[in-house]
């Protein structure tokens, strides 16, 4: 029991790092039907910002702001001068835009950055709590803690304010979106800057339990928008229940069958899933006009 | 005659390429050149197998690169440990690729858009996870040597040799691939990528025509594979990874999706620029990043389409 906690505990944390990653997937594609591949690189700015400016003797929370605030601004940066100017370009066109841009954030990053591996300090300390004989640290509550806020804070934002609305109007239908009134194209820059935060806050919580680098954001990339399509792309809810079901599947498989091939599960599932489900766990079925 | 014949059966880029091909060489400084030329020629081999499914099938495959796997490890695995001859491993692979793109095909190409992509993403890593993880097999991570490729007591060996294997290798395919599409399988193919309803309506039988290709192109990929092992003479599972099949992905964009003689052209860039960018040290992928971007945005159809269309207005 002490043991299934344990696994459990695990698979929840990381669990709810892929799900602000598909959260963030989730976020762009329903704006703009674009799959940002670059949303990794936002965990990697949020986490690496954090680091080499609390290096250069900025005070943490001082630097984790400027670091979510950097992630945004190469957020707006990628949608005005990659995505913006491709136009109406092929969904695989701009498939492959977004990893050029993922290739050359992570270029950026090892040139101002560094090539090593970097941690934060944790919150409450590093001593771990005892909860039913599994041994959890503080830092474990604190990702899933924010986690929950930020999921409620964009709950509340898309659902309570008019600019919320005009995000779902934009989602539903883009055309008739701007036939209201609506600067289509604002929403779709908004869309790209809260998943750049989203992404860069979940670096910055994430870091002291997994460490970070220049090149985190490949497999978060990969993680986040297996856990979306495994939701149901274009769902939030989706999101958040694809990643953590994500992060606890490799942590029972790794704890239970065989570390090394905990993502081989992961994914095997995702493709039963699939198979079974073919828009997700919470997607609706796209109905093809003809 | 022979010109309507090579019309009819759409030779004009295949001369192209050949005459590239037979001319280039006299302009290589070095054998480090030859070395680069075959490596074009194998990804431009593979890409094209990709090309077929993507440009004309019109299916995304975010996993090709797994069947480039299965074909470099069936040329290392089977001499090394089955006693097979590396030919017969070429064929092997490309058996085995058939048999796996035939088995998962058929319940993935069900799926759409990005749900494909997904799912032959998974499909690709899961290639990648095997490899990596069955170290008694294939080494590891850090991979195995592969034996030399012997022919009728013929040893291929040396960049000038597989500069000219390749490129025999890649023309034979592009042929392959033209006569494939304009087959009465290519017309149903292309009547699936403009309206799959519509072909269904017609009677194609979606369903066989999409699996059909997804094999093929598996085999163009594995066969690829098999040349790029032997030709490095060792392989590490990175040659089934994600960013590999992103890259094969890449070079089929960037050359212009459902052009033939564009795979080429994209496995020529993507394979060339990094070799220069080597220059750049530690702004590589910076660079390479920024190119990417750059033609995705300004050469949205793809280079050579993009060509074909300024020089006939």
């Amino acid at each position: 029991m002490a043991e299934f906690l344990q696994f459990f505990f695990s698979g929840l944390t990381v669990g709810a790092v892929y799900a602000l990653v598909a959260l963030g997937f989730t976020l762009i594609y329903n704006a703009s039907e674009v799959i940002n591949f670059a949303q990794g690189e936002f965990v990697m700015l949020g986490g690496m910002g954090t680091v080499f400016l609390a290096l250069a003797g900025v005070p943490l929370p001082l630097a984790a702001l400027v670091a979510v605030i950097i992630a945004v601004a190469v957020g707006v940066a990628l949608h005005r001068l990659a995505i913006e100017p491709a136009g109406d370009a092929g969904v695989v066109n701009l498939i492959i835009i977004t990893i050029g841009a993922s290739i050359f954030l992570r270029g950026v990053a090892q040139v101002v950055f560094d090539k090593r591996f970097h941690s934060l300090p944790h919150l409450f300390g590093a001593e771990p709590l005892r909860i039913g004989g599994a041994a959890i640290l503080p830092q474990s509550l604190v990702v899933l803690a924010g986690a929950a806020i930020i999921v409620f804070l964009l709950w509340l934002f898309i659902d309570r304010t008019l600019v919320g609305k005009a995000v779902i109007a934009t989602a539903a239908n883009r055309l008739a979106a701007r036939l209201v009134g609506i600067n289509t194209s604002r929403v779709v820059g908004l869309s790209f800057a809260v998943s750049a935060a989203i992404g860069a806050l979940a670096g910055i919580l994430i870091t002291p339990l997994t460490l970070t680098s220049y090149d985190v954001g490949t497999l978060l990339a990969l993680k986040g928008f297996a856990a979306a399509m495994l939701g149901g792309i274009g769902s939030p809810m989706g999101a958040v229940l694809g990643g953590l079901l994500l992060g606890m599947l490799e942590a029972f498989s790794a704890g239970y069958l065989s570390s090394s091939y905990k993502e081989a599960v992961a994914f095997l599932v995702i493709l039963g899933v699939l198979l079974a489900m073919p828009n997700g766990l919470l997607g609706r079925a796209k109905v093809e006009r003809v | 005659m022979i010109v309507r014949l090579a019309m009819r059966y759409r030779l004009a880029p295949v001369a192209l390429v050949a005459a590239i091909v037979i001319l280039l060489p006299l302009l290589f400084p070095s054998a480090y050149y030859y070395r680069v030329g075959a490596l074009v020629f194998i990804f431009a081999f593979a890409a094209v197998g990709l090309n077929l499914l993507m440009g004309f099938a019109g299916q995304v495959s975010l996993g090709h690169a797994g069947f480039l796997g299965v074909g470099a490890y069936a040329v290392a695995i089977g001499p090394a440990y089955l006693g097979i001859p590396s030919w017969f491993g070429i064929v092997a692979g490309a058996v085995l690729s058939a048999l796996i793109a035939f088995v998962v095909g058929r319940p993935i190409l069900r799926l759409k858009g990005h749900y494909l992509a997904v799912a032959t993403l998974g499909f690709g890593v899961l290639i990648a996870i095997v490899l990596s993880n069955e170290a008694g097999w294939t080494g590891g991570p850090d991979g195995m040597s592969v034996s030399r490729l012997v022919l009728f007591g013929w040893r291929v060996s040396g960049a000038d040799t597989w500069y000219w294997v390749a490129a025999v290798t890649l023309l034979t395919g592009m042929v392959l691939a033209y006569n494939l599409i304009g087959s009465p399988t290519g017309r149903a193919l292309r009547a699936i990528h403009d309206s799959e309803v519509a072909a269904r309506v017609l009677g194609v039988e979606i369903a066989r025509k999409k699996l059909t290709i997804f094999v093929i192109s598996a085999v163009y990929a594995s066969v690829a594979g098999s040349y790029l092992a032997l030709f490095n003479g060792h392989i590490t599972p990175d040659v089934a990874g994600f960013l590999r099949s992103v890259e094969l992905v890449a070079m089929v964009v960037l050359g212009g999706m459902g052009s033939i003689a564009g795979s080429v052209v994209g496995a020529a860039v993507l394979v060339v620029l990094p070799q220069t960018f080597t220059a750049l040290h530690d702004y590589e992928h910076l660079a390479l990043g920024l190119v990417i971007m750059a033609f995705m945005i300004f050469l949205r159809q793809g280079i050579v389409p993009a060509m074909v269309q300024w020089r006939t207005t």
